[in-house]
């Protein structure tokens, strides 16, 4: 996987995740080509399309566009899966999750997208233990001090 | 959890801005707000600012100055400051920036820290933004958590090695044992990381592909394991255990078995047992279904299992889920040149699919469909693929139509079936052809002589319908100027005939040359044909003579041009029109010969051979040449001495006629520099007809000069000289030069004076060789 985008109906981005090492121009140009091509598309259209080397696939929940540039060799159809368990991992977090918790809480989507994909991989393929590392992760953050060796040992998970 | 307030107060802040502008200012105040902040000692809100940043930044504004911030923030020992530094790093920093290597210090401190989730923050930012030489770095840091730690951290270890190989190849060796010995565990996650480890491993370096192939039977087991046993409520989705680890796995083994007849064998049964048990209801289950035939494909396979998933993609075709037919007929794209007769059965639905409401269906659709014409089908696909033409999307339609070309080329059942279909595809989709198409066709028209009179008919109809597709009003007038006679006639065996006067197809002709949708080229090939048509027709001469001389102060230099030369034909040779015509369909033909890179002999002997005919006095109509091809090139005019150069040495006096012009460019001609056994006889002694030619008319003397080919090299030249003055000349003597490459040699002349009043004539023979063949 190359990137993530999300973005709204009127093409304003919520999320960026770059996977390679891209200059600020191109992911700029790649930004611009995502939105114009995936709002352009008719309503029950096919999730797929080609463009230069790479595959797109993109979903919409609700007011939201996902879009992933994957490369040639991947599944196609597994990468809509992976747009679905993202979904559901917000949901999960949030709660009846909607546009504006992603705006407000642009961190913890960050946060929850980085429990899951890595390098461009899956991560975990568990829902659990992905929602339970970033409860662990929040319980950390609240702590004030520094010296929490002894609580964590209890938290770690196996 | 707790919301962060100042950040979600400055969203809010931003989004309430109604302009542009308004936004702008609100964000520069920010900024200036942060930047102060972060010139402050450190307090309780460091990582709000940085988040506000990060929101800035994903807005699109600049926001570099907050790298060095991130860079502090990382190395804070409080997690909530890690964690927003770490992201704002993978925001900010990339392997471009010099601040990135900073922050190595802090990862490889954070690798080793007791709290896994900071162990995770490093890895997942190294893994995502890590450059070559952190990456050189931090190696064997990632090796040893990958051996020694929990499986939350193994499974992150995993994926950063991936990208550490991605970045550094050879670092691949490091990882080998490691990555072996994580497929026997039993965490899920850490299975997943290990395959996709060794999956990238093997695609860097085939010796690495060798020794992973021992791991075949241990990921088989894996996988039966996940395919077989009961539900797992922590890895499943709609019924399916675990498919993001089971596709990657059928990925391995796709890699694996690839071009390797043992390995390919013992996942044959494996593959089978997916492709049989998997369910098929949901999106999920097809992508693991989807992944077992580009494995089952790729691989040495059994043909049965072959058999088994063209099957299953085939009914992936029929499948109602737009993405499934896409992803089918990608697929088949893959195997339509090896398993040709597989996908072949499928054609009835692929050619439905070119109906389907949506354009990557419809692109996927027409690929393939091209790649199914063969022979036996050659009738039935291109009523479909004609269809889809005048209905498909604009940006598809240049490739459906040079696609529907290339197949008729290749299996035309007939040479009208041929013409008829470039017909419709010009008729249906002018705009889009390529160049080449006009004079492919009228090479194609031209070659089938007997369906000369169906196809005048059949262009003639189209032209009196719609004038606006110029490559078919091209063909259609260059058609009308050929065949024109065939038209007037009115009786066509293989098609109604229309029944029309010559005023009427004038009129079609000026209504081309006067519309304004018309190309330039398209009115020149107008005015030829108008032109060609005063040989063929009686009655309206004058007409055609009126409408050439309206062109004749055309703005246009192209037409200017030919209307004038035209006319010049007109008003002086009247009597050899018809002579004179030919003469130009030879020049007219050889030019369009070297300038459309048609083979002469192809085109130019047959015709020629017919003007003798003409010659000869019968009042035949011509065979002639096409006409001036739209590419219209400026004349070849070569400075090479051909064989009758040394006459041009004697035309150099005269003025500039029309027929001396195309004359001198016939001799110019590079064409006639080719080698001339290639050219058969009866066109040289057409030349030698052809060129009886007055040289010299002055004075009352007149001397015309005719030639006649001997042989391969040789040419006689006949000089006769006339005397109409009232005296007598004597003394009277011709001389000649020749180039060095060329023998002359001057026969006596019959006599050395010219009488009064043409009485008599005085003829010399020159005969000249030329046994180089120099150009």
């Amino acid at each position: 996987m190359r990137f993530m985008l999300l973005f709204s109906r009127q093409g304003k981005l919520r999320l960026q995740k770059w996977f390679t090492s891209m200059s600020d121009r191109e992911k700029k140009k790649i930004i611009r080509d995502m939105t114009t091509m995936v709002l352009a598309r008719q309503p029950r259209s096919c999730n797929f399309m080609q463009w230069k080397d790479l595959k797109i696939v993109y979903k919409r929940y609700a007011s939201l566009y996902f879009c992933l540039g994957v490369e040639s060799q991947e599944n196609e159809l597994l990468a809509l899966e992976i747009i679905h368990r993202y979904v559901e991992l917000l949901d999960k977090y949030f709660g009846n999750v909607c546009e504006l918790d992603i705006i407000f809480n642009f961190e913890k989507a960050y946060f929850i997208l980085d429990e899951f994909l890595m390098g461009g991989e899956v991560q975990e393929t568990s829902k659990q233990i992905v929602n339970r590392s970033i409860e662990a992760s929040d319980m950390l953050q609240e702590v004030r001090f520094t010296d929490m060796h002894q609580t964590l040992q209890d938290d770690r998970l196996e | 959890m707790s919301p962060s307030v100042p950040l979600q107060e400055m969203i809010r802040a931003i989004r309430s801005a109604r302009t542009q502008c308004e936004e702008r200012g609100v964000i520069q105040r920010e900024c200036a707000a942060i930047r102060a902040q972060f010139r402050q000692a450190d307090n309780g809100g460091r990582s709000h600012n940085l988040a506000k940043l990060l929101y800035v930044h994903m807005l699109g504004y600049p926001a570099h100055f907050g790298q060095m911030e991130c860079v502090r923030m990382i190395a804070s020992p409080r997690y909530s400051e890690k964690r927003v530094g770490y992201l704002g790093a993978m925001m900010l920093l990339d392997e471009k920036q010099d601040a990135s290597l900073l922050i190595t210090n802090s990862i490889k401190n954070d690798l080793s820290n007791s709290n896994q989730y900071i162990q995770s923050l490093a890895l997942c930012t190294l893994a995502c933004m890590g450059s070559a030489e952190m990456c050189r770095d931090l190696a064997p840091e990632i090796d040893r958590l990958l051996r020694a730690s929990n499986s939350y951290i193994k499974k992150k270890a995993a994926l950063c090695a991936v990208h550490i190989v991605r970045k550094v190849h050879d670092l691949g060796e490091l990882f080998t044992k490691a990555a072996r010995s994580l497929l026997t565990e039993k965490n899920h996650g850490v299975v997943h990381g290990a395959v996709v480890l060794i999956t990238e491993l093997c695609e860097r370096n085939s010796e690495t592909l060798e020794r992973f192939r021992k791991t075949v039977p241990d990921l088989v087991q894996i996988m039966k394991g996940l395919v077989i046993s009961g539900y797992s409520p922590d890895h499943d989705v709609a019924g399916i255990s675990d498919p993001f680890l089971q596709v990657r796995i059928l990925r391995l083994l796709r890699i694996l078995g690839r071009n390797n007849e043992g390995a390919s064998d013992a996942m044959n049964d494996l593959l089978a047992q997916v492709a049989t048990n998997t369910d098929s209801t949901k999106t999920v289950g097809n992508a693991v279904l989807y992944e077992t035939v580009l494995t089952v494909l790729d691989i040495k396979s059994e043909s049965g299992l072959r058999v088994l998933a063209v099957n299953i993609l085939g009914r992936f075709l029929l499948n109602n889920d737009r993405n499934i037919r896409y992803i089918a007929m990608t697929s088949l794209q893959k195997i339509v040149g090896t398993d040709h007769n597989a996908v072949q059965r499928h054609r009835g639905t692929i050619v439905d699919c070119l109906k389907d409401q949506d354009a990557s269906v419809k692109r996927r659709a027409l690929d393939l469909s091209l790649a199914l014409v063969s022979a036996s089908n050659i009738r039935s696909m291109m009523k479909e693929l004609l269809s889809f033409l005048s209905s498909c999307p604009p940006e598809l339609r240049s490739q459906t139509a040079s696609g529907i070309f290339n197949a008729a080329e290749r299996y035309a059942p007939s040479q009208r079936w041929h013409i008829d279909t470039i017909l419709h595809v010009l008729t249906t989709a002018g705009g889009d052809v390529r160049d080449e198409t006009v004079p492919n066709l009228i090479q194609l028209i031209t070659n089938t002589s007997e369906l000369h009179c169906y196809t005048v008919h059949k262009l003639y109809r189209a032209l009196l319908s719609d004038i606006s597709q110029q490559p078919l009003v091209q063909v259609a007038c260059w058609c009308i100027g050929e065949y024109g006679d065939l038209l007037l006639r009115g009786e066509c065996q293989e098609t109604e005939p229309v029944q029309v006067t010559e005023d009427d197809v004038l009129d079609v002709l000026e209504t081309v040359l006067q519309s304004h949708m018309s190309f330039p080229s398209t009115r020149g090939f107008a005015l030829t044909a108008t032109m060609k048509l005063s040989t063929r027709i009686t009655e309206n001469v004058d007409r055609i003579r009126s409408i050439v001389s309206i062109y004749g102060s055309c703005i246009d230099v192209e037409l200017q041009q030919r209307a004038v030369e035209y006319n010049a034909l007109f008003k002086k040779y009247d009597h050899m029109s018809l002579f004179c015509s030919a003469a130009i369909c030879i020049w007219m033909h050889l030019n369009n010969v070297q300038s459309a890179g048609l083979s002469p002999p192809l085109c130019g002997v047959s015709q020629v051979c017919d003007l003798l005919d003409l010659l000869g006095g019968s009042e035949q109509p011509l065979q002639p040449s096409p006409a001036l091809g739209s590419t219209a090139p400026p004349m070849p005019v070569s400075t090479a001495n051909t064989v009758g150069g040394d006459l041009l040495d004697l035309l150099g006096g005269l003025e500039p006629t029309p027929i001396t012009l195309l004359f001198k460019r016939l001799m110019h001609s590079p064409w006639l520099n080719t080698d001339l056994k290639l050219m058969q006889p009866s066109t040289l002694s057409v030349f030698s007809v052809v060129a009886t030619v007055t040289v010299y008319e002055k004075d009352g003397v007149t001397v015309t000069l005719s030639c006649e080919k001997q042989s391969d090299s040789g040419l006689t030249v006949t000089l006769t000289a006339s005397n109409s003055t009232e005296s007598d000349i004597r003394g009277f003597t011709l001389q000649a030069a020749v180039p060095k490459s060329v023998q002359l040699h001057m026969k006596a002349p019959s006599g050395d004076s010219l009488p009064a009043r043409g009485a008599a004539k005085v003829t010399q023979m020159v005969v000249l060789n030329n046994p180089n063949k120099v150009a």
